[in-house]
């Protein structure tokens, strides 16, 4: 029996209903070129289920008002819709305070708004500001100009050959910076690698040495539980709801109530002011001292509507699941030659992304020619330049998965993966 | 093997044989010796990079035009094609072959026949994404020409 035949026989396949789930997604049951869809570009996007897109629809259809102003009914009704998805991104994040959660654009803005408050604040010329090599951009490109403005150092934790991180690297880096390294930020789950790293190990190192910990989730909470009660060393936390079945444009910055307290406002104007006098303003409260402007609650709502969605199938089931059909995919297209993997070996830290290279095909003529089938994948640098040229490729492709994919959308796609190779060969 | 029945018509447009063969066996493909011109250009959205380098004789005349750098099957055939196509001519006829292929990949009226292997990168218009990725070699080109006159 081969390595996949050995897999598919997992219990998880039998047990899972993603066939079921799928039903909720209109958009999983598209033609593309007159192939049915089959989306395995998961990492950029999940795809939004039905209650989602209801819950949208009836804060614009029923409920709309500006909220934090009215008095009258409508704003006092979304205000409370709003403030209870506030609680229940909260609760699903195992945190007891919800002012810690402060709604954002995404884990861009997240992390851009630590960089521009807290870390300008903070780091100042000859200071450390630590990375790994396997960030996206948005974790990377923010620290980076923050040392260079404040002609600080940034230094990058780099990888291993099997995809992870080795801490004795980190505590070097550590050590060498003679208690001037301000900032660790790091991914949890890599976009491009699926590398799901050690956060409390990691945190709990930099701690030892006073470090602040900020980890960029917005893989890690998409496919994995994530309760920050396991994560007491860790300082800020981005995440985005796009990545997990809610709609674009709305995300969370978390942070520890006494950092957030300390730090100054990020944007001015709006929901973010207590009293204006002709001198001087007064900030509002937290979490509002950081939602300048009108704030986006119609999609903060369908994020809380996202949430439900997830809590219902139960994090630790999706990721059971997709590690079993992450490990499948792996098996299929190792079946094909010419086929190179860039993930870690040991399927406990790796996610449900997996990039891959194929010998004499470059990645954007097999998206294409997986495209042609109505197979969604992606290929590119994936926003992670640094760890493309560190790995010594241009592009790679990237399949990712979630909940609804089936192992028989698998098979197809190894099935024209194959084909590409014998149609480029 | 592949499927027969698997056949896909508008990849095979895509992909024509003559794609495929100049992406396999490129024409002018290296550093070119003594060039007069070099310019590189970069898609950041895929990692596709071409270096363009050119010899200008009398001032006028396209009397060199090689190419280096890594990408696509669509970009590396389109990179071999325009060498083929452009070298040997007037600086004015080259401009006028660039403009003349950027029309026809844009799908606006496209003022000269293009013909030979350079027709087979029409198919590219049926998967929009990949049309900058066969531009990029020609962009490249004229990017170069540019400073001819400075």
């Amino acid at each position: 029996m081969s390595p996949a035949q050995k897999l598919i026989q997992q219990s998880v396949f039998t047990e899972f209903p993603a066939a079921r789930y799928r039903a909720d997604f209109p958009i999983l049951f598209r033609q593309i070129r007159g192939k049915p869809l089959i989306y395995l570009d998961n990492g950029a996007t999940t795809q939004k289920p039905l209650q989602v897109i209801q819950a949208q629809s009836r804060v614009y259809l029923e409920q709309n008002a500006n909220v934090h102003r009215g008095v009258h009914w409508l704003s006092q009704e979304t205000t409370d819709a709003y403030e209870k998805s506030r609680r229940k991104i909260a609760r699903h994040i195992g945190v007891k305070d919800d002012a810690e959660v402060i709604f954002t654009r995404g884990t861009t803005e997240s992390i851009n708004l630590v960089m521009l408050t807290w870390g300008k604040a903070n780091v100042q010329a000859a200071d450390t500001v630590v990375v790994t090599r396997m960030e996206h951009h948005s974790n990377f490109v923010p620290w980076q100009s923050l040392c260079l403005e404040k002609n600080a150092n940034f230094k990058i934790w780099e990888i291993e050959s099997d995809f992870t991180l080795n801490l004795n690297k980190l505590e070097d880096i550590l050590k060498a910076g003679n208690g001037k390294v301000k900032m660790l930020a790091f991914t949890a789950m890599s976009n491009v690698l699926g590398t799901i790293t050690p956060v409390p190990e990691i945190s709990a190192l930099a701690k030892k040495y006073g470090v602040t910990v900020l980890v960029d989730a917005a893989q890690a909470m998409a496919h994995l539980q994530v309760n920050l009660k396991d994560w007491p060393d860790v300082d800020f936390v981005a995440f985005s709801a796009h990545k997990m079945c809610g709609p674009t444009g709305i995300g969370v910055l978390w942070g520890r109530r006494k950092l957030l307290e300390a730090m100054p406002p990020y944007q001015f104007g709006g929901d973010m002011i207590l009293q204006v006098g002709d001198e001087k303003t007064t900030w509002n409260e937290l979490p509002w001292k950081f939602e300048a402007g009108t704030p986006n609650y119609g999609d903060s709502i369908a994020f809380g509507a996202a949430l439900d969605y997830l809590g219902e199938i139960g994090m630790e089931r999706i990721h059971a699941y997709e590690t079993a059909l992450v490990q499948y995919a792996k098996a299929r297209l190792l079946e094909i030659p010419g086929i190179q993997i860039l993930a870690p070996t040991n399927p406990e830290v790796h996610g449900g992304v997996l990039s891959f290279t194929a010998e004499k095909v470059h990645p954007h003529d097999l998206a294409t020619f997986l495209d042609a089938e109505g197979i969604a994948i992606r290929a590119g640098h994936h926003c992670a330049q640094p760890l493309m040229k560190k790995m010594g490729v241009i592009a790679t492709n990237r399949a990712s998965f979630y909940f609804y994919n089936l192992p028989s959308e698998v098979d197809r796609f190894a099935e024209v993966v194959k084909n590409a190779t014998e149609y480029f060969g | 093997m592949m499927n027969p029945g698997d056949k896909n018509i508008a990849l095979d447009a895509l992909y024509r044989e003559v794609i495929l063969d100049h992406h396999r066996h490129p024409r002018n493909f290296g550093k070119l010796a003594g060039a007069d011109i070099t310019e590189e250009g970069y898609n950041p959205l895929c990692g596709d990079r071409v270096e363009i380098a050119v010899k200008i004789s009398d001032g006028k005349v396209l009397a060199g035009c090689n190419f280096t750098g890594e990408g696509c099957s669509i970009c590396m055939a389109s990179a071999s094609m325009m060498t083929e196509e452009v070298l040997g001519k007037p600086l004015s006829e080259v401009q006028e072959t660039i403009d003349g292929f950027r029309a026809l990949m844009k799908g606006e009226e496209c003022p000269l026949a293009v013909e030979g292997d350079l027709e087979s990168l029409v198919g590219v218009r049926n998967f929009p994404v990949r049309i900058k990725c066969a531009l990029l070699p020609w962009t490249t080109l004229h990017n170069g020409l540019l400073k001819v006159n400075r």
